[in-house]
């Protein structure tokens, strides 16, 4: 369970306006949770709350009961820029998390080896980012997150740079890989379509500082046709609804 | 078929220095007969006198000139690589040594030479450290400047992987800026011989500086101009051997 509680943050350690005050929040094991919002709402601050990567001005952030002050092992963060480095081969950026963490030789191999085959990138391997796709450089940052073996996978509008039909599949993908892999996934968008297509739980934050303006629970995520159903238009309306809401507000 | 290309590449490239070299050679003849003076002889003379000195005593010189530059430049990377990573990335250091570096950068290191040669004596010391000086300027601010340019991305994702802080300089810091490194030893490099060939003009009677001013102060033309061709072979073969550092660890870099 992730408790984020009375959160206070703010954007420079200058500023007196704050991105969070007293923002709270709880996510469940197993969940799959969009956060969908406006630019500049503070939806990546959470991310980078949640991964340890910032700590709040005041309030907590509780993950299975610990206090999350400094990245932690089981989460992984895929960064809206992939995060891949460009003087690694795909499979030495797959496994640069698992050499950081110390992990022996073989095991290493061997997980390289099982991420690589799982996210279909077996023939690039020995390419260097700059002659992937966009497609393929999103599916190195996964196996590498998944080499991890997280409980929490984290994602920073993972999808924004792909064309529309890369970007379904990769969505088909990321699906797959939450049913499959039993990890919470937390993922942020400004897609109202993948949003409906990927969150169990649909959180819809604006405002300043930051609040949930809305709450949307969409239990059928990964049901067959979801995405032609008139549900899912429906569930798309619902949230237009909400963002443009906070927009007015504004 | 990459293979190929790269075949063709190196060919093409080897067909471009004699070129230049034939090029530089046409002009040094016609110069020479031009000014019609003894101290400027035709290429071939000169081409002659350095293979008949080759072995002895310019091999030697050569020898001593390389030493000093590898040295030299050595030292320069060993201290300005750390150095300017450091200031790079740590705000605090950097708000203290910046200014000490810019203030003493501009400043022409030479003019130290009195005090060089108080504290490092006639040898070998004082002429590896006044090179060494100069260059660790060049190095360390180019390392500098190429860890800021390292982006708060690349270093989050590497911290959200589980990286301490030695591990970015590791596995982000130093690989992010190696190919900025490479430039700036391709830059001092040149520097490093201009400055080579100013302090082995004084107490020495070894290394090619020597040897030139030497046969010059003797009129000896021919002489002269082989220590100046074995200065530039000099020159382009440590160039080449930067070039060879970039394929060997910037190859992510040659994009297509």
């Amino acid at each position: 369970m992730i408790q984020v509680r009375d959160c206070v943050m703010y954007y420079t350690e200058s500023e007196d306006t704050p991105i969070y005050d007293g923002f709270s929040l709880t996510i469940e094991r197993g969940e799959s949770v969009v956060v969908i919002g406006s630019s500049g709402c503070g939806k990546s601050t959470l991310l980078f709350l949640l991964a340890g990567l910032l700590v709040p001005v005041a309030g907590e952030i509780l993950i299975e009961g610990r206090p999350i002050t400094k990245p932690r092992p089981q989460t992984a963060f895929i960064l809206q820029e992939y995060g891949l480095f460009p003087w690694l081969t795909v499979e030495e950026n797959v496994g640069l998390g698992l050499r950081v963490r110390g992990i022996p030789r073989a095991e290493r191999l061997r997980r390289i080896e099982e991420q690589i085959r799982n996210m279909d990138i077996a023939e690039v391997k020995r390419r260097y980012p700059f002659q992937l796709s966009g497609g393929q450089r999103q599916r190195v940052a996964l196996a590498r997150a998944l080499s991890l073996q997280p409980d929490l996978l984290l994602m920073d509008e993972p999808l924004s740079a792909l064309d529309a039909l890369t970007r379904e599949r990769m969505q088909k993908l990321l699906l797959r890989i939450w049913r499959k892999a039993d990890l919470t996934s937390i993922l942020v968008t400004h897609s109202i379509e993948e949003a409906v297509y990927l969150g169990t739980r649909i959180l819809v934050l604006g405002g300043k500082p930051a609040c949930i303006l809305g709450e949307v629970e969409n239990p059928e995520v990964g049901s067959r046709h979801y995405r032609s159903s008139a549900r899912f238009y429906e569930r798309c309306n619902v949230i237009r609804a909400l963002l443009e809401g906070g927009d007015g507000d504004a | 078929m990459l293979k190929q290309t790269r075949g063709k590449r190196w060919a093409k490239n080897v067909f471009s220095y004699l070129l230049a070299a034939a090029v530089i050679v046409a002009l040094w003849q016609l110069a020479s007969l031009a000014v019609h003076n003894a101290m400027l002889p035709p290429p071939l003379s000169a081409w002659k006198t350095t293979i008949r000195l080759l072995h002895d005593p310019l091999g030697m010189h050569l020898w001593i000139s390389t030493r000093r530059v590898l040295g030299s430049l050595l030292i320069s990377l060993l201290i300005g690589v750390p150095l300017g990573m450091v200031m790079g990335f740590e705000r605090p250091v950097d708000r203290v040594l910046a200014p000490l570096v810019y203030l003493t950068y501009p400043i022409p290191k030479i003019v130290f030479l009195p005090l060089i040669l108080l504290f490092f004596g006639l040898g070998e010391g004082s002429k590896v450290f006044l090179i060494s000086l100069i260059a660790t300027y060049q190095i360390l601010v180019t390392t500098r400047d190429a860890v800021r340019k390292v982006t708060p991305e690349a270093i989050h994702s590497l911290r959200s992987l589980g990286a301490s802080h030695t591990q970015i300089y590791r596995y982000l810091l130093f690989p992010s800026c190696l190919p900025d490194v490479l430039t700036a030893l391709r830059l001092s490099l040149g520097t490093a011989i201009a400055v080579l060939f100013f302090a082995e003009s004084f107490a020495t009677t070894r290394g090619l500086g020597y040897f030139i001013m030497d046969s010059w102060s003797r009129a000896a033309a021919d002489r002269m101009f082989a220590g100046i061709i074995m200065m530039g072979l000099l020159g382009v073969v440590l160039f080449w051997a930067v070039d060879v550092l970039e394929l060997l660890f910037a190859r992510w870099r040659r994009q297509g």
